[in-house]
């Protein structure tokens, strides 16, 4: 069971790796769209038995995460001619050694945590800690706004399985509010998105230089 | 009394102003429902302590509190919004008017919750609803700010998110059975595992103060803000930062239960003394009026966080200054709105003799600016002296004496502008000249605003003063 686990946590990562060194907008919206489907499955392996509360999280996670999101980013962009990333702050294979760095760096920190015994062993926080450091990554060195949306993903989908380990202490009717809030954020990202491309031709946030000291 | 009719008699109203075909009288929506909100919160207060531990929400005094001051800053925006949308007549204000009483609703669930996820989702609830009012204008810049509020502030609530699991995995780290909920947290508050509880704090100062906007993670502030619609304006710097205040001091209060006072406390005096730098910085030589506006709340947020910080005598000041600076806020956003329409301008380049122009919007806007940088004998001047007493009091010598400097700094630099904008002669008509002059639909409800400033800061009621006494006691977990 807990290779299993362990293998899901690898996929995830690996995910995050492919993330930051790709420069294909339409790859980067799958790879998230993966990662959603991914950790779906992580719910029913945290523990022991399967709960209906775990199920009911994986499918909506695999839902929100795996469909409705992607679905909408798509949509944001259909009409947006350029589809890659160009010129992001820090090249694509330098973000990619970060991101090595940061899973690292994930893995030893999470060794000197005081996690609860039955958790120790797992390699969810770790894998959690790896996703949120991307997200940041991505958010901070890209310069389109859909990138930025995608690592916001990411970085939700880091938290989401940190969240993963307080399965108990969640009640599903907040899970439900976080995963709502999460399709709203992104349909009003998209919308904006949309308006950004029609306004500025464009939607490289560097663009947005009129608002500053 | 159940609280649940102060979160959806609002909602209510928003989907009555959803459904309403007449562009022109949609906005008559907004002072029904703001009063209708105002009396149930009214009754609440008057209804006394029976705070039933329904679990999820409660109305503890710091929730009476928060719904107080954001009833009556909204009761004021929604006074003067049918004015204002009469103005602009030409704009459709169908999402402008829901979105607003969609804000109330969930800031008054945020007030509420005793739920750290339902607390998450309420004030996420907030920034998504704030976010399409920041379009109302529709301009390139407007599109900017929205942007950029939208994407600051989702992460700045992502984070907050994951300092709630922290705080969450703090009582699972010690095997106790896991809770969100925040009396089960006081209650078992000496138990949890430290080093969790402290990250917990961190992550949820970090995530929340960006929401709150405390410097240096307040960059969305002056462009949302500066292109805000007025209305907008008061609401965000006067209600949903005093939201995401609300959930700083839940996290405060869970510190002091625990014996960990100690270590928050410090983190919120310098937090609280970073952001009035950054203000007084930023202010000087200012030209935009509503950047300006801007930083004055990042400025009031890191007062806020400094009382908050420094503790006893000045949370008391800090809790005083929320509602003050709130209806301070008010004025100075609307009578600065009704100046932006009548010059068609906020630059200081452009904008000069208000008060030949607008006089009644000037002198309000000129008032507006003692009472928040705390002349006598306005609230905030009460709130803000306060703090500096509790702080030299408190032996805290240094902090103190740098909170009066950067008061001090900020007064000078936002009075220069101030001046500039209310006297000198105002450029010839033709350049500049919109053809607006004070109307009372537009002055009234700022006048409104600026007697309750005024009233607190000479006279604090009784029952008030009460309620800030118990809801300081609340968050520093005193008996």
């Amino acid at each position: 069971m807990n290779h299993t686990l362990d293998g899901l946590l690898v996929l995830v990562v690996l995910l995050d790796f492919f993330a930051l060194g790709t420069s294909r907008v339409m790859a980067l919206i799958r790879a998230s769209a993966m990662q959603g489907v991914v950790l779906a499955g992580v719910p029913l392996l945290v523990h022991a038995e399967i709960s209906g509360h775990a199920l009911l999280i994986a499918v909506g996670s695999l839902v929100v995460k795996g469909f409705v999101v992607p679905l909408l980013l798509m949509r944001a962009i259909r009409d947006v001619t350029i589809r890659r990333e160009v010129e992001p702050l820090i090249g694509f294979t330098a973000s990619l050694l970060l991101g090595g760095l940061g899973a690292g760096l994930a893995l030893v920190f999470s060794g000197h945590l005081p996690l609860a015994p039955e958790h120790a062993q797992a390699q969810l926080v770790p894998a959690s800690f790896a996703t949120i450091f991307t997200g940041f990554l991505m958010l901070t060195t890209r310069q389109k706004a859909i990138t930025q949306v995608v690592g916001y993903m990411f970085l939700d989908n880091g938290i989401f399985l940190f969240g993963l380990l307080l399965i108990d202490a969640m009640p599903f009717l907040v899970e439900v509010g976080v995963l709502l809030d999460l399709v709203v954020a992104v349909f009003v990202m998209g919308i904006i998105l949309h308006r950004i491309q029609r306004t500025f031709s464009t939607i490289n946030t560097t663009q947005f230089s009129t608002l500053k000291e | 009394m159940s609280p649940l009719p102060l979160v959806l008699a609002p909602l209510g109203f928003a989907a009555v102003a959803l459904a309403m075909p007449s562009n022109r009288w949609r906005p008559v929506v907004l002072p029904i429902g703001a009063l209708c909100h105002l009396a149930l919160v009214i009754a609440v207060l008057a209804h006394g302590d029976s705070t039933a531990a329904s679990g999820w929400l409660s109305l503890d005094p710091l929730a009476r509190l928060v719904l107080l001051t954001v009833a009556l800053l909204f009761t004021c925006c929604a006074l003067y919004a049918p004015g204002y949308l009469a103005v602009r007549h030409d704009r459709p204000n169908r999402r402008f008017c829901s979105g607003l009483l969609l804000q109330v609703a969930m800031l008054s669930l945020v007030a509420m919750s005793h739920h750290l996820g339902l607390l998450w989702v309420g004030l996420e609830a907030t920034t998504l609803a704030s976010a399409p009012l920041l379009y109302f204008n529709q301009t390139p810049r407007a599109l900017e700010a929205a942007w950029k509020f939208l994407l600051i502030g989702s992460v700045g609530i992502a984070l907050a998110l994951l300092g709630s699991f922290f705080l969450a995995y703090s009582e699972l780290a010690t095997q106790q059975p896991s809770s969100l909920q925040f009396d089960d947290l006081m209650a078992a508050a000496p138990q949890l595992s430290k080093p969790w509880l402290h990250a917990a704090f961190v992550t949820l100062l970090v995530g929340y103060g960006t929401k709150m906007g405390l410097a240096p993670m307040h960059t969305w502030k002056p462009d949302a803000y500066g292109e805000a619609p007025g209305i907008l304006g008061a609401m965000l710097a006067g209600g949903l930062t005093t939201g995401a205040f609300l959930a700083i001091l839940r996290m405060l209060a869970l510190m002091h239960a625990a014996g960990e006072g100690s270590f928050a406390r410090p983190i919120l005096v310098f937090m609280g003394l970073l952001s009035m730098v950054f203000a007084a910085v930023f202010m000087v030589r200012q030209k935009d009026i509503k950047r300006m506006l801007a930083y004055s709340s990042v400025e009031h947020m890191g007062i806020l966080a400094l009382g908050a910080g420094i503790g006893g005598l000045a949370m008391f000041g800090a809790l005083f200054h929320m509602l003050n600076n709130a209806m301070t806020k008010a004025v100075l956003f609307l009578s600065v709105g009704n100046i932006h329409r009548a010059f068609g301008s906020k630059s200081t380049d452009d904008v000069t003799g208000a008060l030949g122009r607008v006089p009644v919007s000037a002198a309000l806007f000129l008032a507006g600016f003692l009472a928040i940088t705390g002349s006598p004998p306005f609230g905030p001047f009460v709130s803000e002296f306060t703090i500096a007493r509790a702080a030299f009091a408190d032996g805290q010598p240094v902090a103190g004496g740098l909170y009066l400097a950067l008061l001090m700094a900020v007064f000078l630099g936002m009075g220069s502008t101030v001046l500039a904008v209310v006297q000198g002669e105002s450029p010839s008509p033709s350049s500049t000249n919109s053809g607006h002059v004070d109307r009372p639909s537009l002055t009234l409800p700022i006048v409104f605003a600026l007697l309750v400033v005024l009233g607190l800061g000479i006279w604090l009621p009784g029952p008030l003063r009460d309620l800030l006494d118990r809801a300081s006691a609340y968050v520093e977990a005193r008996p």
